[in-house]
């Protein structure tokens, strides 16, 4: 009996203990972090021990305002980024679908894409104003080019042989489209989409370090102007777990969806 | 008698300049199995894809049931060399992919899943067949519509020979089960001796008839009839194509360049 247990529960042991490997890197850094700042070998204005960070976290929620910072960032990458992903997708499955299309518009959207899209910035100033304007544009345009181009791929690379088993089904133009070509895309469109996402969320820092008065972003500069890293620290930690949330959201989105894949990883790596 | 099944007269089939197809023409009663045995490069697939209405570019004429020959044709099913199961449905949704989402809920779909062995299957996804278990699923697509005519381009060429003959009397009784008549190509002599009514032999550059081989007792069959052998030594013996000059390299693919990238025209 005492074997077949220990049989068990090695497995599981051996998975904490990676698990629990993983986390010795960030403890060890943080303990170092904490003592050099205590020793004041390091100024504790410019890098702020984690334990002050920590009581500026608890303060800025207990007040509230890091919420709202919060539910701003987060209102404004979902906008842009549902703008820039239905843009794409709808000019993606029509350049993809259509030669006529593909010659007529790809060319330009090539071109464009060879612009940083920062270099928008000023631009998006000057014609929108300050409001939310340029922010959204600016989000949906980070999120537009991964998603355009991963559908576009995945239209490219259906298989001929779908296609054929399409039209001897009797399949017309639309019926095609919707029964072969959009489901054989969908493992590139998801791909596309978790791109463009984490294109939403560095774009939203850019848009909300030029010209905000609310927003994570906002913390940023806040935090740099009033000359305090440690609200600088905590923003930065923030924007890293919403980052980290929204794209294992679209990961769980992938799992459902294509469940039908037949991939040698069906879950990718923890990292 | 009434008008054949399928009835074919072909002038002429051409790739580029390369004449492919030469004066075939070929009838099908119906409740017939006929088998077109060739090498390749001998235009048998070019020949299927006619008839299953995928190449339209040729001289000549072709009827099903005295209708001209049109892409989905309600007399036709079509099994291809691989399955080609959609991976993103269900076993039982490509079944009934005729008639559209949730075409697996046809009771037609159990029916057939039942006829090809697979009848606890239907819920499975492609990705978790054997190639045999597919090329099942694909039989039993291509009969979902109860067509006249099943055609099939080398459907068992992929899978081992244990695998093989159970998919040929899988293929047959599925087939007289569902009425349908059946059209195969394949390369393999004991394969079209064993399943058919008649043998077709193409030669090659270009293709034409050569012969047929009449395999007239009924089934069920013995594989180790002395008949059958006899049949397939008369194939053989039509294959022969020793007196032909040496051929330029066969197509890389043996369908048509012009569908090699089918795109739509929006």
């Amino acid at each position: 009996m005492a074997d077949i247990d220990q049989h068990a529960a090695r497995p599981l042991t051996a998975a904490w203990a990676k698990r629990a490997q993983g986390w010795l890197l960030p403890l060890a850094v943080l303990l170092i972090w904490e003592t050099v700042v205590a020793q004041q070998w390091v100024s504790a204005h410019l890098l702020p021990p984690p334990s002050e960070l920590a009581h500026t976290l608890l303060e800025l929620t207990r007040s509230g305002a890091l919420l709202a910072h919060i539910g701003v960032s987060v209102a404004r990458v979902l906008a842009g980024f549902a703008i820039g992903a239905a843009l794409a997708v709808a000019l993606g499955a029509a350049v993809g679908l259509s030669p006529r299309v593909e010659a007529l518009i790809d060319p330009s959207f090539q071109a464009l894409r060879a612009i940083p899209s920062l270099a928008w910035v000023p631009l998006l100033l000057l014609w929108l104003g300050i409001d939310e304007a340029p922010k959204l544009t600016l989000i949906a345009i980070g999120a537009f080019f991964p998603v355009y181009l991963n559908l576009v791929a995945g239209i490219h690379n259906v298989d001929r042989k779908w296609v054929e088993v399409g039209r001897v089904h009797g399949l017309r133009t639309g019926a095609l489209i919707g029964r072969v070509f959009l489901p054989a895309a969908l493992p590139h469109v998801l791909t596309g989409l978790r791109g463009g996402l984490s294109l939403a969320w560095m774009f939203l820092v850019a848009a909300e370090l030029m010209a905000a008065t609310r927003g994570l972003g906002y913390l940023l500069t806040d935090g740099r102007e009033t000359g305090r890293a440690d609200l600088v620290l905590v923003a930065i930690g923030v924007l890293a777990v919403l980052g980290a949330l929204s794209d294992s959201l679209l990961r769980l989105l992938e799992t459902r969806w294509l469940a039908w894949r037949d991939v040698a990883l069906t879950q990718e790596a923890q990292p | 008698m009434s008008a054949p099944l399928l009835q074919l007269d072909i002038q002429a089939k051409q790739f580029a300049r390369r004449l492919v197809l030469d004066r075939v023409s070929l009838s099908l009663a119906a409740g017939e199995v006929v088998s077109l045995v060739g090498p390749s490069g001998c235009g048998k697939s070019t020949l299927l894809r006619i008839i299953a209405g995928l190449d339209r570019d040729y001289q000549g004429q072709a009827q099903i049931l005295g209708e001209p020959i049109r892409l989905h044709s309600r007399h036709v099913g079509v099994v291809f060399q691989e399955p080609r199961l959609l991976p993103w449905l269900s076993v039982a949704d490509n079944v009934g992919f005729e008639l559209g989402r949730r075409g697996g809920r046809h009771p037609r779909v159990a029916e057939l899943l039942a006829d090809v062995g697979l009848a606890d299957w239907g819920h499975a996804y492609p990705k978790q067949l054997s190639g045999g278990m597919a090329q099942r699923v694909a039989i039993a697509r291509g009969l979902f519509t109860r067509p006249a005519l099943l055609l099939l381009d080398e459907p068992f060429s992929a899978v081992d020979a244990f695998t093989r003959m159970r998919l040929q009397d899988v293929l047959l009784a599925a087939a007289s089960h569902s009425q349908a008549s059946v059209l195969l190509v394949t390369h393999d002599v004991n394969e079209a001796a064993y399943l058919s009514d008649r043998v077709l032999v193409l030669g090659r550059n270009p293709g034409r008839i050569r012969g047929e081989v009449r395999v007239d007792w009924p089934h069920p069959r013995q594989r180790g009839d002395a008949r059958l052998a006899r049949a397939e030594a008369e194939i053989l013996a039509l294959l022969d194509d020793r007196e032909d000059a040496p051929q330029p390299p066969p197509q890389a693919a043996p369908w048509p360049a012009s569908l090699a990238r089918l795109r739509l025209a929006v």
